[in-house]
């Protein structure tokens, strides 16, 4: 029965991803591009040379964390499109506590500002999730909202209060914070790259939501507020205070999102730090089945088409935002087929097109049946 | 008008086999119908009828066997297919959709009324009216679906399938949600239509295959197992066809009444979804160890009833007594704590999480339980085990208990419900409509359990239109009209024909008998 579920969303996603790659095809050669030189470019380019897989999974990290933090939500019957806001919520609050305490020993203050970075995303979030909850209000307009609010904020702090004062005596004026103190950064993995432990951090975290969604009693009220919320009320899971949870928890990963990219990567706050993670999240989520174990691949996947679609930009001068457009058509082709799918009858006649387009398929229906 | 090309004048079936993961739903299953006649499809929940229907409307493929309209082979791709030849069909799970009007749900469906830019919404209010008019089935075009409760919906469905112009019907389980007098009119009415029309009727209540068809297939894991004119066969008969044994619906032979007050609901006042007050002052008393059949036509406030009752409707004033604790505007979780059960109408959104497991499904109520968790971690073995006995105890049939709820039959889902209520021990239980289409092996089962438990000391609620169902089961019947308690009669003194004037709504004119009885007022004069 599993084994079956697993194929067959299997199957749906890679028919999802070729249509995508078909429409994309077709955008391409509008715009005069080779689609297969790009494609060939975007999916074997990055992962040519060992710095390439690197810069691959620094992008993964992310990815993976705004990804998870969405699954949860989504899961929970809310739609969070608010990562972007939360992430940069998140490294406003992590860098505050890493500038506000930089005497601390390391072992004292990478946690501290990790903890500050989830928090910032947690009350981000939250604020959506009580609006909803409390006032019905939908969160698909209160999280976009959210992140218009929060993009001007970090613009704000980082332009005036936080600005760095180096720049304002010596620099440019580049709107950035000062430099983290050394205690604050997430360690190199590989020495001359920058690959740093936030993917460690990132794969453990990976497991902790497998085991919060599936094994807990708490992911066990989520769930069922998510996929049934009615049937929830009647059983006695006041649906309302979970829908906050999840957006909480949604928030809290994409702010630690936030805050390992600081740590880990920029070593300050600067703009534009955010680059879309918190959308891109969102497809993450939704390719990997919003599950963990599709997610962590999903990310590999889509921190892959981000260096290779810079690469292309160099190479081939198909500009980068090609992903975006990329990212656009398979969020719609994944919920169209959801929606599609949804329908007990659908999904009975993609069952039979595959039972005859995959012999291998029909075998191990057999074989399920005995 | 909607092109339905020729009348139907015979619909074959031949051979059809169809195939679910790990279940075979149908197995060469052979049929035909005819212009004038009704053929009535019974069988025990999960036998494969709806399938079996499904198929016929385009929406399943078989994976073999031929389906042929007026000696032509023909090969629908979805149900417009099948309606252009006449052939439409009412289902068991509504398909309506909630946030419209009912005009516009018709539109929907009716290439007609679609102009350009434009749906004709008025040209549908019109048909539903000239369609419910002429088959006397009342329906407002503007009410909302959502408004509707469960038996107004399916007669919404029915006159839908009307106005697409369907010249075979296929009914499936049509009166599981109607009231008796529904039931009647609409068997009468269908009688009537047969003439012209040719109809399978699917129902699970023998007395309606017996009044209504003229002949009767049964199905068996999804083989025919039986062909005959129902004129020949007793329902007694059919029934153990259907399950391979004698069926013999148990009765409470008890008497009742000497328990001790258990929920006393004091002048309850309740609003429903239209903001009118759909309780209007009730009064009730439940003992313990009694079943308690609230008897009434839908729609007078038992919806309204339950849902307070669990916590999922705020009382606006009165009072819920459970065991000296007034239970009204409690919140569901402190409800269920203080041992009330429930099993809620709509089993398909209320009881269970559809894309739940089976023994997900059955530790909904009780997850957080320490039987099925330890730290907040779920327990799985407790939980796995858990499953396996309530599906042995209580017959529940499914692939596997990790198969998602929503797949089974309408049957083995309320099992489920029923499984995770009874097992939880509680102390009083509300069950709504416990064994709407339900096969006659689960009802026996179902109510044997009822009355299992009532020896055991539990107070039961039962929220039912059966009157069989009703008057079977109970020690003291209430009759609900117009959110209130009209008259409570003890069980000697229910007769059909004094409940059914009673759930009209007009006064009772027997003089009432001493015992028993109740002293409330007659509620239908205060009513505006
Ligand atoms: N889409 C589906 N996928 C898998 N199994 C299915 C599907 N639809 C039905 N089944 C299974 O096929 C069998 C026949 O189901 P069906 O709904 O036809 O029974 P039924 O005779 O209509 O029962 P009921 O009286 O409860 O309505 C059941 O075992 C059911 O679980
Ligand atoms: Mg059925």
């Amino acid at each position: 029965m599993n084994k079956q579920k697993v194929l067959f969303g299997g199957t749906v996603i890679i028919a999802v991803s070729l249509v995508a790659a078909a429409l994309v095809a077709l955008v391409l050669l509008a715009i005069g591009a080779s689609p297969l030189a790009t494609y060939k470019t975007i999916l074997t380019g990055p992962l040519s040379d060992l710095f390439g897989v690197t810069e691959v999974l620094v992008r993964s990290v992310p990815l993976l964390l705004v990804g998870l933090g969405i699954a949860i939500s989504f899961r929970s019957g809310i739609l969070n499109i608010g990562a972007e806001g939360q992430i940069q919520m998140g490294v406003l609050a992590a860098t505050a506590m890493a500038l506000a305490l930089p005497g601390l020993p390391k072992g004292l203050l990478l946690p501290l500002v990790l903890l500050a970075g989830a928090l910032g995303g947690a009350v981000w979030g939250g604020i959506a999730g009580w609006l909803r909850a409390r006032l019905q209000v939908n969160e698909i307009l209160s999280t976009v909202m959210l992140n218009y609010i929060a993009a001007q904020i970090h613009t704000f702090l980082l332009r005036g209060p936080m600005l760095d004062p180096n720049e304002l005596e010596t620099g440019s004026g580049t709107p950035q914070s000062m430099r983290l103190p050394d205690a604050s950064f997430l360690d190199q993995i590989i020495p001359g790259t920058r690959l740093h432990t936030g993917l460690i951090l990132a794969l453990v975290a990976a497991v902790l939501v497998w085991v919060l969604l599936w094994k807990t009693t708490l992911g066990y009220r989520m769930r069922a507020a998510g996929a049934g919320a009615k049937a929830a009320r009647y059983a006695g899971i006041p649906v309302e205070r979970y829908l906050i949870v999840a957006m909480l928890l949604a928030g809290g990963f994409a702010g630690l999102a936030g805050a390992v990219e600081v740590t880990g990567v920029h070593h300050r706050a600067i703009e534009g730090i955010s680059s879309g993670y918190g959308f891109a999240g969102i497809v993450v989520a939704l390719f990997g089945g919003l599950h963990p174990a599709g997610i962590i691949p999903s990310a590999f996947f889509f921190g892959i088409l981000l260096i290779g679609a810079d690469m292309t930009q160099r190479s081939a001068s198909v500009p980068a935002n090609m992903v975006l457009v990329l990212q656009g058509v398979i969020i719609l082709a994944i919920v169209s087929a959801q929606s599609f799918l949804r329908n007990p009858y659908a999904q009975e006649r993609v069952l039979r097109w595959m039972a005859r387009l995959v012999p291998a398929w029909l075998k191990s229906k057999k074989g399920a049946q005995s | 008008m909607t092109a339905a090309a020729e009348p139907i004048s015979e619909l074959k079936l031949e051979g059809i086999t169809k195939r679910f993961p790990g279940v075979l739903a149908c197995d060469g299953i052979s049929l035909d119908v005819r212009r004038g006649e009704v053929l009535a499809l019974v069988g025990e929940n999960g036998a494969g009828k709806t399938t079996l229907m499904n198929i016929i409307m385009g929406l399943y493929r078989p994976d073999s066997g031929s389906i042929s309209v007026n000696g032509e082979v023909v090969q629908f791709r979805a149900p417009g297919d099948a309606y252009a030849r006449g052939i439409g069909m009412v289902h068991q799970h509504f398909m309506l959709v909630p946030n419209m009007t009912v005009a516009e749900n018709l539109a929907l469906g009716l290439k007609d009324l679609h102009h350009f830019m434009r749906l004709d919404i008025k040209g549908a209010a019109q048909k539903i009216r000239e369609v419910s008019e002429r088959y006397e089935l009342p329906v407002n075009p503007d009410a909302y679906i959502w408004q509707l409760s469960v038996g107004e919906q399916q007669r919404v469905e029915l006159v839908k399938t009307l106005c697409l112009g369907a010249k075979l019907l296929i009914l499936d389980e049509p009166t599981s949600a109607l009231t008796p007098q529904e039931t009647d009119d609409l068997i009468e009415r269908l009688q009537r239509m047969a003439s012209e029309l040719a109809i399978i009727f699917i129902s699970h209540k023998l007395n309606e295959v017996k009044a209504l068809s003229d002949r009767v297939s049964i199905l068996r894991h999804g083989a025919v197992v039986f062909n005959g004119h129902t004129a020949n066969h007793e329902p007694s008969e059919l029934a153990a066809l259907m399950t391979g044994h004698e069926v013999t619906l148990p009765r409470n032979e008890g008497s009742g009444l000497q328990g001790t007050p258990l929920l006393s609901v004091r002048q309850l006042r309740v609003r429903g979804d239209r903001g009118n007050f759909a309780l209007d002052g009730l009064d009730l008393e439940l003992r313990a160890g009694e079943v308690l059949g609230v008897a009434g036509v839908s729609g007078n406030g038992q919806r309204e009833f339950a849902d307070a009752l669990a916590g999922l409707r705020p009382v606006e004033s009165g009072e819920i007594l459970f065991q000296g604790r007034n239970l009204a505007n409690k919140t569901p979780r402190e409800i269920i704590d203080s041992g009330m059960g429930y099993v809620p109408e709509d089993r398909q959104t209320e009881g269970i999480v559809p894309s739940f497991s089976v023994k997900d499904n059955l530790i909904l109520k009780d997850f957080a339980a320490k039987k099925f968790s330890k730290l907040s971690f779920l327990a799985r073995k407790s939980i796995d085990r858990n499953a396996e006995q309530l599906k042995e105890q209580f017959d529940i049939r499914c692939p596997s208990t990790s198969t998602a709820t929503g797949a089974l039959s309408g049957g083995n889902i309320q099992k489920v419900i029923l499984a995770r209520e009874i097992a939880r021990g509680p102390k009083a239980l509300v069950a709504v409509y416990p064994t709407r289409g339900i096969d006659m092996g689960a009802q026996e089962f179902i109510h044997s359990q009822l009355l299992e438990r009532r020896r055991e000391g539990i107070g039961i609620i039962l929220i039912s239109e059966e009157l069989e169902e009703v008057m079977n089961l109970s020690d003291r019947i209430a009759v609900i009209y117009k959110g209130r308690i009209l008259k409570v009669l003890s069980a000697v003194e229910a007769t059909r024909e004094r409940l059914g004037i009673l759930m009209a709504g007009l006064a009772d004119t027997d003089p009432p008998p001493a015992a028993g009885a109740s002293s409330l007022p007659a509620a239908g004069a205060a009513h505006e």
